[in-house]
């Protein structure tokens, strides 16, 4: 399904995705720290250029004429090629996401899309798997311990998270009866899919952000734990394609969502009232505002939540995240079935299943924070009868005491001890 | 296309010496890679873009991946020894090796026939058209035609996921302490509330393997990870120690009654 572009046509294209990706993330690194400082009680960034524009620009070209270590010890060749090959599928992934409808460039009639298939969106799937060789072979060839550790935990992190992910995909492609991303949005004509298949699109928006290794899923960069995870050797410009790697994923997670549940380059409702919304090259300020508000809300979590701990993150994903999305699937297919045999409406069951979905998944949430804390209750008060006890029978000061966890018996040692040197 | 295939098929067959003759099994893993996202791509270019994906998604992202995870733990600087460990298995391998060649052989001489006498491969496309897609056909023969040969593969899958689990579970002897635990466990003993001293710094060495001095200038042997002491590949400060002492000493000796006292 190509477009028949003529080949400078093509070369424009490219271009302009590749120009626009490094301005995105120029501008969101830009955003991220004015947004968190603004959070926080900050300024952030405000002198080079108007409002500090131009400070992400600075810092890149800085971090690029930094001095480029290699660590000895480190396997060179691989030390070399794992940030190009964590950059370049980071690129790729745009070739098959549409900016908007057919547009004239130079008289020639052609969608704002690179190119498109009809597995389009199983490419974006693969050519992210792909990405995550440049991760590991970062943490391995560093010959570090932290790095490996990182890149094996970031890697672990985003096969998990795209099970997940790829899952939240097949009820869309179910709806769409296709999987390509220009089709996609052709189905989402009268309603996007956020509507229809809240509980995917909820399931996509967690795992995007486990995806794209983001707060509060940024464990493979635990500071406290891993200094910088798989990059913690790098340096200049090999660090800065890790760093431009990260905020492109950041882009295109946010593209597809966009792509996938709010219905691409169509206007929202009240502006598709206009005739002219969905024509030309304005659905590509549409676009741009919809990536805003998803890469706005990366920005948010990374101000508003703590990191979570690794083992609690990978149940989540395991536990909770695949088996809901594996049972909507089924809510969904039997939808769809029901619609194709039948010819019934089933939008009134999905959307009603979709709530109970969401209740079961609250109350569970619910009664397991019930749980905890009764247990947390009950440990509380069985050691308050233990310190308890202790002060009814004081238990005579031992060098063995000091080691144990008993207060009052620390207390007494301590004292004693005391007496002994006065 | 035809740039396609040559660029490709070179770039497989490239990768296919490198993973036979590369001594590292990490840079085996990574030449197999290289040749299953070129097979991807050539796939995509004969117009079979779903097998080409799923490809790249099964063998290049999953499998490979899990099997770079095991190298992995073995590290940087090791390669596999040469020596052969398996009595005979150089002849074994390369009978099995010329009997795949004829395998080949026969199989691509026999295409050719075909192909001779046929010079249109009138399957793909007709293939394509019939069912409106790769996907689409795919899925019409593994639901359908194939679905019974489909479902018991995936219970044979299932059964060998579960048969894994089994054998590699074991049950702890104790609960594993969660973090309310330890944190109680650390704040109740005086000695480890503040938590354990941090390793030295000093003007040459500041690094893990560097003990804390106590006050009177011995060593703070819980200053070191113990994995470093167990290897004994912590950085002995002692004898500096000592010989700044001295200098300190005689610099001022009222020092020393100091220390007496």
């Amino acid at each position: 399904m190509t477009f028949n572009d003529p080949f400078w046509l093509i070369l424009v294209k490219v271009l302009a995705i590749f120009v626009l990706l490094v301005l995105m993330t120029l501008f969101t690194i830009w955003a991220e720290r004015r947004i968190v400082s603004r959070m926080q009680h900050r300024i952030g960034p405000n002198r080079t250029g108007p409002q500090g524009l131009l400070q992400s620009l600075m810092d890149g070209i800085k971090l690029a004429l930094k001095e480029d270590i290699t660590p000895t010890g480190a396997h060179k060749a691989v030390f070399i090629l794992a940030p190009i090959i964590s950059t370049g599928p980071a690129f790729l992934t745009f070739a098959v996401i549409p900016f908007g409808p057919e547009v004239s460039i130079f008289g020639h009639k052609t969608p704002l899309q690179l190119t498109d298939f009809p597995v389009s969106v199983l490419y974006v799937l693969a050519v992210a798997s792909v990405g995550i060789y440049g991760i590991v072979l970062a943490g391995w060839s560093s010959n570090s311990t932290y790095s490996l550790l990182g890149g094996l935990r970031s890697s672990a992190q985003m096969i998990s998270y795209e099970i997940a992910m790829g899952l939240s995909f097949v009820a869309v492609f179910l709806y769409a009866g296709s999987m390509s991303t220009s089709q996609i949005i052709e189905k989402q004509t009268g309603m996007w899919f956020i509507l229809l298949l809240l509980p995917s699109f909820a399931i996509y928006a967690i795992s995007m952000v486990g995806e794209t290794n983001r707060a509060p899923f940024d464990l493979p960069e635990a500071e406290g734990e891993l200094v910088g995870g798989f990059h913690t050797e790098y340096s200049s410009l090999k660090f800065a394609l890790f760093f431009l790697a990260e905020y492109v994923n950041m882009v295109t997670v946010s593209a597809m969502a966009t792509t996938l549940f709010l219905g691409g380059w169509r206007a929202p409702w009240p502006l598709s009232t206009w005739e002219g919304a969905n024509t030309g090259w304005v659905p590509f300020v549409w676009w741009l505002c919809k990536v805003f508000v998803f890469l706005f809300v990366f920005i948010w979590l990374r101000g508003t939540l703590p990191r979570m701990r690794y083992d609690q993150f990978m149940k989540f994903g395991w536990k909770v995240l695949i088996p809901s999305s594996i049972v909507w699937l089924l809510i969904v297919a039997t939808a769809r079935a029901l619609r194709n045999n039948t010819s019934m409406d089933t939008r009134g069951l999905l959307v009603s299943a979709a709530v109970i979905l969401l209740v079961i998944v609250g109350i569970s949430a619910v009664v397991e924070r019930q749980r905890i804390a009764t247990t947390e209750r009950a440990a509380a008060a069985k050691l308050e009868r233990e310190q308890h006890a202790r002060q009814l029978y004081p238990v005579p000061a031992s060098a063995a005491d000091v080691a144990s966890e008993a207060p009052q018996a620390q207390v007494v040692a301590v004292e004693a001890g005391e007496e002994r040197n006065a | 296309m035809t740039a396609v295939f040559w660029i490709c098929a070179l770039l497989s067959v490239a990768g296919a010496f490198g993973m036979v003759f590369s001594r590292k099994a990490v840079h085996s893993a990574l030449w197999l890679a290289l040749t299953m996202v070129n097979l991807a791509v050539l796939y995509v270019s004969q117009q079979a873009e779903f097998l080409g994906i799923v490809q790249v998604v099964v063998y290049t992202g999953a499998v490979m991946m899990l099997f770079l995870f095991v190298l992995m733990i073995v590290g940087v600087d090791s390669s596999d020894s040469l020596v052969e460990t398996i009595r005979g298995h150089r002849g074994a391998s390369i009978a099995a090796v010329s009997a795949l060649l004829v395998l080949v052989v026969t199989m691509v001489s026999q295409g050719m026939q075909t192909m001779a006498i046929n010079r249109d491969p009138v399957g793909l496309a007709r293939a394509n058209s019939d069912e409106g897609g790769n996907v689409q056909g795919i899925a019409k023969l593994l639901f359908g035609r194939y679905v019974f040969a489909f479902e018991v593969t995936s219970a044979l899958l299932i059964t060998a996921v579960l048969g894994a689990m089994v054998l590699a579970h074991r049950d702890r002897i104790r609960a594993l302490p969660g973090q309310e635990e330890l944190s109680r466990q650390r704040l109740m003993n005086p000695a480890t509330a503040a938590g354990l001293p941090a390793p030295g710094v000093y003007a040459r060495h500041n690094a893990v393997d560097t003990p804390a001095l106590l006050p009177d200038g011995s060593v703070a042997e819980n200053s070191l990870p113990g994995a470093l002491q167990l290897r004994g590949v912590a950085h002995d400060v002692r004898e500096e120690v000592a010989v700044t002492r001295a200098a300190e000493l005689a610099a001022d000796p009222t020092q020393a009654q100091e220390d007496e006292s």
